[in-house]
């Protein structure tokens, strides 16, 4: 057994009920999970498996209504007023009305930090995610793979030190995606960060985890975590690999396991 | 398709249509007066002769297109601004009333709207009263703001400009509540996740996400306002203003006159509702627009 650094997150017994019209509809039942420092971890499975709701728990956009977890050990309402996270959404999210450099600035403007820290971490962040000469333009000035590095920049920009992402590249296509996916894994390498990945996609969730958690509907639960032994550099064709080809079984049984194809 | 064919073309071909339509109807309804004082005056007119006469009465039932134009034209450019029979100098009382109100009714609009989107209360109890008060017909409301307002004192320019204020507010408020909730629950849960203070959220992302919302609605309320102060004008017995000329050319039956107030009241309208828009799409430019 590994030892595991300090826990970012954890969650035991977690459940989350939500009550609807046609009657309750358990989200999320029985989540056990410890999320350490500098991990990173997909979440995979069919929709309606709670992936995204597990990930809105963590960042106290939904609230548990069982169980307990904690984000860097305070309640997950807590952490957010700390700004403990950076999220990033399914689409880009960003501000139509403002331009890159501003749409980064948002989070630092809320925070109120000065003119001169403000434009440093737009620099920095911009640099980062490749974006470097697009300050001025628009979101609709840019490809939607640019867009949704722009709101990488954003979510990266007050430094929090976990990155919680849901479905990020779901929208791009495939070549773009492979881009994205690489430069998320040498963010990733550089900064150090923890980072919660949804996807529905088994290559890029072994290509970029450390942790795979196989998560199975109705009702949503985690059904198998899967360690990755694959090395922290990964390039590209790591993905022709017999052993990422293993680990990618793996993860198709587990949702199998789940019945996750049934219906 | 060039402009030349998509819309010059199509708006001047139905544009000749009325015009025609108009004449047509001209000879018709002028005809019988027409008759009576040929008959008076033991007249036997041909045909091309007796249209003619139907369509240069000094007060016609329905004056041509020609006379309200040449009237138009006198009434605009060859008077002195300063003159009471000056189009210019009383579209400009009607306008400045215009103005007046509706300023005052769009920043009503506004504030009554953040108050529905903010306090859970006000949207309950407020909107439906909101509603209801655009049902009251103006014609009726109108001359009660002016006796009111001239028995404390108020009278000239703020009574009429209240009456567009009463109009112009509800497209406003309605515009902006819908704008004001217009943002996407992601952008919502993106501030959320910033531990967003309510006034950061507000000013950061409902009122930018507002603003088209607030220009759309703007058209709609200046158009409103003008209605506004001319129906204002008529029952003050104001001696200036489009509404006093179309209640003086009323009473003297000086339909041409009537006419040509019209024509004046249209062209105010078109350029207030151009003017907003031209703002609106200048402010959208601003705001990062995509060119269209």
């Amino acid at each position: 057994m590994t030892e595991h650094p300090p826990a970012v997150v954890s969650a035991s017994k977690l459940g989350l009920t939500f009550q609807t019209n046609d009657g309750p509809v358990q989200a999320l039942s029985n989540v056990d999970l410890t999320i350490g420092k500098g991990e990173f971890v997909s979440f995979i499975g069919p929709s309606g498996c709670g992936k995204t709701t597990l990930l809105r728990v963590i960042a106290d956009l939904e609230k548990a209504t069982s169980g307990a977890i904690s984000v860097n050990g305070m309640t997950p309402e807590q952490a957010r007023e700390k700004r403990a996270y950076g999220y990033v959404f399914q689409a880009a999210a960003l501000f139509p009305w403002r331009t890159i450099e501003r749409n980064v600035a948002l989070p630092l403007e809320i925070i109120g930090l000065s003119q001169a820290e403000q434009a440093e971490r737009i620099k920095r962040t911009l640099e980062l995610v490749n974006l470097a000469g697009f300050e001025k333009k628009y979101p609709w000035q840019l490809s939607g793979g640019m867009q949704q590095r722009a709101s990488i920049a954003r979510a990266l920009a007050f430094d929090a030190d976990l990155l919680l992402m849901d479905e990020p590249f779901g929208a791009l296509d495939e070549i773009v995606r492979d881009h994205l996916n690489e430069q998320l894994l040498d963010l990733w390498d550089r900064t150090n960060k923890t980072i919660c990945f949804v996807t529905h996609s088994i290559p890029e969730a072994v290509y970029l985890s450390t942790r795979i958690v196989v998560m199975s509907p109705r009702p949503g639960r985690v059904t198998d975590i899967i360690e990755s032994t694959l090395p922290r550099k990964r390039p590209l064709d790591i993905r022709e690999t017999p052993e990422f080809l293993a680990i990618a079984a793996r993860v198709r049984d587990g949702l199998r396991a789940g019945h996750s194809y049934d219906d | 398709m060039d402009p030349f064919r998509s819309k010059i073309i199509p708006v001047t071909a139905i544009l000749a249509g009325v015009v025609v339509l108009w004449y047509v109807f001209a000879v018709i309804l002028n005809a019988p007066f027409q008759r009576d004082v040929d008959q008076r005056g033991n007249e036997t007119p041909g045909a091309v002769e007796f249209i003619g006469k139907t369509l240069s009465q000094p007060k016609p039932t329905l004056p041509a297109p020609h006379q309200v134009a040449v009237n138009f034209f006198e009434n605009t450019f060859l008077r002195s601004v300063t003159s009471s029979r000056s189009l210019v100098y009383n579209a400009w009382v009607t306008l400045s009333s215009t103005l007046l109100g509706f300023a005052f009714g769009t920043a009503l609009g506004i504030v009554i709207a953040v108050g529905i989107v903010h306090v859970a209360t006000l949207d309950r109890s407020l909107m439906p009263w909101i509603i209801a008060s655009q049902t009251i017909p103006i014609l009726a409301v109108a001359p009660m703001i002016i006796v009111v307002l001239a028995a404390i004192g108020i009278t000239g320019l703020i009574p009429k400009a209240l009456i567009s204020t009463y109009l112009s507010f509800f497209p406003v408020a309605v515009g902006m509540v819908k704008g004001l909730r217009s943002p996407e629950l992601m952008h919502l849960d993106l501030m959320h996740t910033y531990n967003a203070r309510a006034s950061q959220t507000f000013w950061k992302l409902r009122v930018p996400a507002s603003v088209p919302f607030l220009f759309t609605s703007m058209k709609v309320a200046v158009a409103a306002s003008l209605v506004g102060a001319i129906v204002g004008e008529l029952p003050t017995g104001a001696v200036a203003g489009i509404g006093a000329k179309l209640l003086a050319g009323a009473y003297y039956s000086q339909t041409i006159d009537i006419w040509s107030a019209l024509v004046a009241g249209s062209i105010v309208a078109a350029l207030l509702v151009m003017v907003v828009g031209i703002a609106g799409r200048l402010v959208d430019r601003a705001m990062g627009g995509r060119p269209a």
